[in-house]
């Protein structure tokens, strides 16, 4: 499964980066090496296996249990009081913004 | 006490509960050890800010406060953002970047009255492992050197931790481990390191690489400085972070002096095959030899998708990362290019100066394997042997208590050696990345040397939650030997 | 019966809608939900996507999520996921929204209402595909600046449900209904305050046409319709487009459409290339949402009776027509000012009556519509209806008193709904002189004079012109100053003139 540099383009597109044809090169050299030593995992054969989207998915519950006082499915997602608790920050937060005025974040225009 | 900075972080509680000393003069003979800023090891320091933090540590000391890491200098992995030093995570995109709040590793440990000596350098976004990839300061970066041979890499990518740790420029360091970023660097530097199970430590106020692998941890001179931090950075944070897992902060001091017999240590046949050299194979079987001769017992186990592991982490990591560092887009905080001349201008060039090419190919890598028409081929083929490598180790789990193995298949190499080569990287992480995909914990003590006089580190993995038992077997091995207490020429 | 053809096509529409949660705080962050705080005041790190933040679950959002679960009849999972939608835009901090793709909080269910169509009143239930949680983006302000866009990120976390149908629909008004009916539910069981200004109820259109028995057209989504009635025009502009362009041998590109609402059109936005890969992967930060049953069960028993369920048993339970029963319920206030009205009184038909006729007028000159805190209570409203029918008032003299309720200086505070209180009403009617002349000794003596003096009309009425009685009411009535009950008139008239 060789990338080509259309590839190259579609994804530099997708995550917003440029590339000038040196490195747009050298990204494409540099992918289809790392892809190569990839193909070995997709000969693996998975039927049957539940993708592990999470490690603590894969924690026995009996180990959570010995440590844990009150997980009883594992982990769920935990829910938190609908209640408002943070403050105003708007310049301790904007501190580091690179264009701010009247409280707005400054960008080229955005055209629908 | 001329050898003060040689010194662990229990001795020096000691010290400093005794009032043999004082936390502002020992942080003034610590901040005066980073004039010229050896081994490129720190980005940030601030010495009113440090000795702010140590007269106040002082003044709890006097009030008759006896929290054991009261006053003792510690310095933070550059991942970790601060309120008070800037935090850039390697990168020129967050260069001269002020967090609002603290990483809460960070802030339990300067409520337990640790003293901050400032930042560590690191890989860029935590992606690498010889701290070459560390892009700031963006006028004259420099990568960070190993202490034992300023010609060889520190391993990375928490080298500036691992670093400033062996030479002696802090007693202790934070850092975060993804894929083994605490443990190679530890075991190329010769000294201790732990990453806790996956959901120990908070990542509230991490940069975020890899989200269901990075994991914080600390790095010392000794197993039972690492148990006096890492029970300090644990804890549930139920507030702040969703993987946080609720179970109990625990005293992970509390099994260090169990004795080693009866203990099963699984030893996994892939660990030890052709690629592994000579002198790390011989520094390792002599570890174990000294474990055995300590009352455990050898257990030959197997991990049969050690190697798959490779192409596994290198699929779910950029894959998260891809996801975690589209934030940086110029628009609300850190670096944004001079001149554009529209949006989409503004984000390609504000992302293309912004990141190293490690951090892009990796971005490229993961918007591949998400990509329609590849996820399931890829991404979540991974997932799928992620799953089976987790099951691989409960299977050894059945027969062993620990799993010991190399670190890494050689010592530290020099400098320019592999930054050419990322695939060469990836191929050397193959020992770390089992554990980091199965969320387990892994610590990495030094047990002696190889080539050019290189630190040799082995490798201690538990089952989940296990950190107490590594701890303790690490911390018996290192009252039977004594490499862990070498520094290298220049430390001393 | 199927909705009519346009030039010949069938038309077929799907809605996704957002629903605003009314939660107080965002869906990850602890920041305030409150409409029209100044730019970014209400935008936490965690909101602003700052380096090393983390998503937090609001169970406020869960809970409504399962609210409309259970008014649709839909299936609440019990285990769902969220996952990261990746794209770039400004009004986007994280670089991607945390949604949930393939397995959502909420699977299936349906909205059902009546549709006026010609001269039928038409049962419709359009099904549900999925409801699932999400967060809203920030906004972009674009006036005041040159060349430039402001970003305020105040918005960006809002909790959202994002319903979604089957294409089921087949006209605007369809669509319409529906979208109306789904407003009326949100609002009602309290998930969302449906100010469809504010964009808390925000519509897209996925609209497409075909010729009967053809597959499915390509179709077009219009994007953010948040009024009803540009809904209706944008659908009708639309289609009339896609029937045009057609008709003239072009196929229809898959676009997303905005409507201008001055222009009357739609047009396609400028095309986002990546639109289509948004590169949807379970989202590391938040493990699986679970929801037992028990925690199902809990919010079923405390969920106020829904609108629907509630016109059926306005039907059965007082014999309403359903036109009567679907207006009353157009609000949870409005219904329950009727429910209070007809209990006090028992008079179920004139106490719709009253509430859909001078009661409505009010609340829409002086309310915008609305029947919280009016200032006439239902108990009034009863004793009113009750001294009608014993005819203690006209009808005229009833709508007297009533318009003189509405004064503020007669307003008691506080009320009990099964006492009513006459004092008031009665009070009212004796000020204004407003009793019914109901002695006949009386009535009889004006009738005889009235009668005396309109010969002519009493000779037309003879002669077999029944019309003209009418010439002989106005003037008796105007002798009683009013006061008459005209049944009454009626038959002491016929009797005389027998």
């Amino acid at each position: 499964m060789s990338l080509t540099p259309a590839d190259i383009q579609r994804l530099a597109q997708l995550s917003r980066l440029s590339f000038d044809p040196s490195s747009s090169q050298r990204m494409l050299a540099g992918l289809n090496d790392f892809f190569a030593i990839v193909e070995q995992m997709r000969e693996v054969d998975t039927s049957g296996v539940v993708p592990m989207a999470h490690p603590i998915d894969a924690m026995p519950l009996e180990a959570l249990a010995q440590h844990a006082p009150s997980a009883p499915e594992g982990m769920a997602l935990r829910l938190r009081d609908d209640a408002v608790s943070e403050p105003n920050q708007r310049d301790a937060n904007q501190r580091s913004a690179p264009a701010v005025e009247r409280g707005l974040f400054l960008v080229p225009k955005v055209i629908e | 006490m001329s050898d003060l900075h040689t010194l662990g972080v229990a001795q020096l509680s000691a010290l400093l509960q005794n009032k043999d000393i004082s936390a502002v003069e020992l942080a003034t003979r610590m901040l005066a050890r980073l004039g010229g800023n050896p081994h490129h090891a720190f980005l940030s320091v601030d010495s009113e800010v440090t000795l702010a933090q140590a007269k106040a540590a002082d003044a709890r000391l006097t009030a008759g406060d006896t929290s054991p890491l009261l006053g003792v200098p510690i310095a933070h992995k550059d991942i970790f953002v601060t309120t008070d030093f800037p935090t850039t995570a390697g990168s020129r995109m967050l260069e001269g970047y002020r967090s609002p709040f603290n990483a809460t590793v960070v802030q339990r440990l300067g409520d337990a009255g640790m003293v901050s000596l400032g930042k560590l350098s690191c890989d860029e976004f935590a992606m690498g492992s010889a701290n070459e990839n560390v892009a700031v300061p963006s006028a004259h970066p420099q990568a960070v050197t190993n202490p034992w041979d300023v010609s060889r890499i520190p391993g990375g990518s928490s080298g500036g931790s691992a670093a400033a740790v062996a030479a002696c420029l802090t007693p202790a360091a934070t850092g975060t481990d993804t894929g083994g970023s605490i443990r190679q660097p530890a075991a190329f530097c010769g000294i201790t390191g732990i990453k806790p199970t996956y959901g120990r430590a908070s990542r509230y106020g991490m940069v975020a690489f890899a989200s269901s692998l990075d994991q914080a941890g600390p790095m010392a001179r000794s197993a039972e400085d690492c148990a006096l931090l890492l029970s300090a950075m644990c804890g549930p944070d139920l507030d702040r972070d969703s993987t946080s897992l609720d179970v109990k902060a625990e005293d992970f001091s509390r099994d260090l002096n169990q004795p080693l017999k009866g203990l099963r240590v699984g030893v996994p046949n892939e660990f030890f095959a052709d690629g592994l050299a000579a002198d790390v194979r011989g520094a390792v079987d002599a570890a174990l030899e000294s474990l055995r001769s300590q009352g455990a017992t050898l257990v030959p186990i197997a991990l049969p998708r050690t190697s798959l592991s490779i192409p596994v982490y290198y699929i779910i990591a950029p894959a998260e990362a891809s996801s975690n560092l589209s934030r940086f887009d110029g628009v609300k905080f850190g670096h944004r290019a001079k001149d554009f001349t529209d949006l989409a201008d503004m984000y390609e060039k504000t992302r293309s100066e912004g990141f190293g090419e490690e951090v892009k190919r990796r971005i490229m890598i993961g918007s591949y394997v998400l990509s329609h028409g590849y996820y399931d081929a890829y991404y979540l083929q991974a997932q799928k042997i992620r799953r089976m490598i987790a099951d691989d180790f409960q299977r050894a789990f059945a027969s062993c208590d620990v799993i010991a193995g190399p670190v890494a298949p050689t010592v530290a190499w020099k400098l320019g050696d592999k930054s050419n080569d990322p695939l060469a990287n990836y191929l050397a992480d193959i020992f770390t990345l089992p554990a980091s995909l199965a969320g387990l914990p892994g610590m990495s003590i030094p047990v002696g040397f190889g080539e050019g006089g290189l630190p040799v580190g082995m490798q201690l993995m538990g089952n989940y939650l296990q950190e107490a038992k590594l701890l303790n077997v690490a911390h018996q091995f290192q009252l039977a030997t004594d490499h862990h207490l070498k520094t290298p020429v220049g430390a001393a | 019966m199927s909705a009519p053809l346009v030039h010949g096509y069938e038309v077929v529409i799907g809605f996704e809608t957002h629903a605003q949660l009314s939660t107080q705080s965002k869906i990850f962050s602890r920041a305030s939900t409150a409409f029209g705080a100044e730019p970014n005041t209400q935008a936490c790190a965690v909101d602003l996507a700052l380096p090393g933040t983390l998503p937090v679950m609001n169970k406020g959002a869960v809970e409504r999520a399962i609210q409309l679960g259970l008014a649709l009849g839909s299936h609440i999972a019990e285990r769902s996921i969220f996952a990261r939608k990746n794209y770039f835009y400004p009004d986007l901090p994280k670089g991607y929204q945390i949604s949930q793709f393939e397995i959502p909080v909420v699977q299936g269910g349906e909205v059902s209402f009546f549709l006026e169509q010609g001269k039928e009143t038409l049962h419709k239930t359009v099904r549900l595909v999925r409801a699932h949680l999400e967060e809203d983006a920030g906004k972009s302000l674009h006036e005041d600046f040159i060349g430039q866009s402001g970003i305020d990120l105040n918005r960006a976390g809002t909790p959202l449900l994002e319903i979604v149908t089957e294409p089921d629909m087949r006209s605007s008004a369809e669509a319409v209904a529906y979208a109306k009916e789904l407003h009326k539910i949100v609002t009602w069981i309290g998930i969302c305050d449906g100010n469809m200004q504010e964009g808390s109820f925000r519509c897209d259109a996925n609209v497409s046409v075909r010729k009967p028995g053809a597959p499915l057209g390509t179709r077009r989504e219009i994007k953010n319709l948040n009024s009803f009635k540009f809904m209706q025009q944008a659908i009708d502009y639309e289609v009339r487009w896609q029937i045009e362009q057609l008709e003239d041998g072009h196929a229809i590109q898959q676009a997303t459409v905005l409507f201008n609402p001055d222009t009357g059109e739609t047009r396609a936005m400028r095309t986002k290339e990546d639109a289509a890969d948004y590169r949807y992967f379970p989202d590391p930060d938040l493990p699986p949402l679970v929801i037992g049953r028990d925690w199902v069960e809990r919010v079923r028993s405390e969920m106020a009776e829904l609108p629907r369920v509630m016109a059926e048993r306005f039907v059965t339970q007082y014999g309403l027509p359903e036109y009567d029963a679907t207006q009353l319920t157009q609000s949870k206030a409005m219904a329950a000012y009727f429910e209070a009205a007809a209990k006090a009184c028992g008079q179920a038909k004139l106490a719709s009556n009253w509430v859909m006729g001078d009661v409505s007028r009010f609340s829409n000159a002086f309310k915008g519509g609305s029947f919280e805190n009016l200032p006439v209570h239902p108990s009034q409203l009863g004793a009113l209806i009750t001294r009608i029918v014993d005819n203690t008032i006209s009808n005229n003299a009833a709508k007297e008193v009533f318009d003189e309720l509405w004064s503020p200086k007669w307003q008691p505070s506080g009320y009990n709904v099964t006492d009513i209180t006459f004092g008031l009403v009665d009070a009212l009617i004796d000020a204004k002189g407003l009793k019914q002349m109901n002695d006949s000794g009386e009535l009889e003596k004006i009738i005889d004079e009235v009668l005396a003096a309109n010969p002519k009309n009493v000779q037309e009425f003879k002669a077999g012109n029944a019309k003209a009685l009418n010439g002989l009411v106005g003037p008796i009535m105007k002798a009683s100053k009013g006061k008459a009950n005209p049944a009454q008139v009626n038959a002491l008239l016929l009797k005389k003139l027998d």
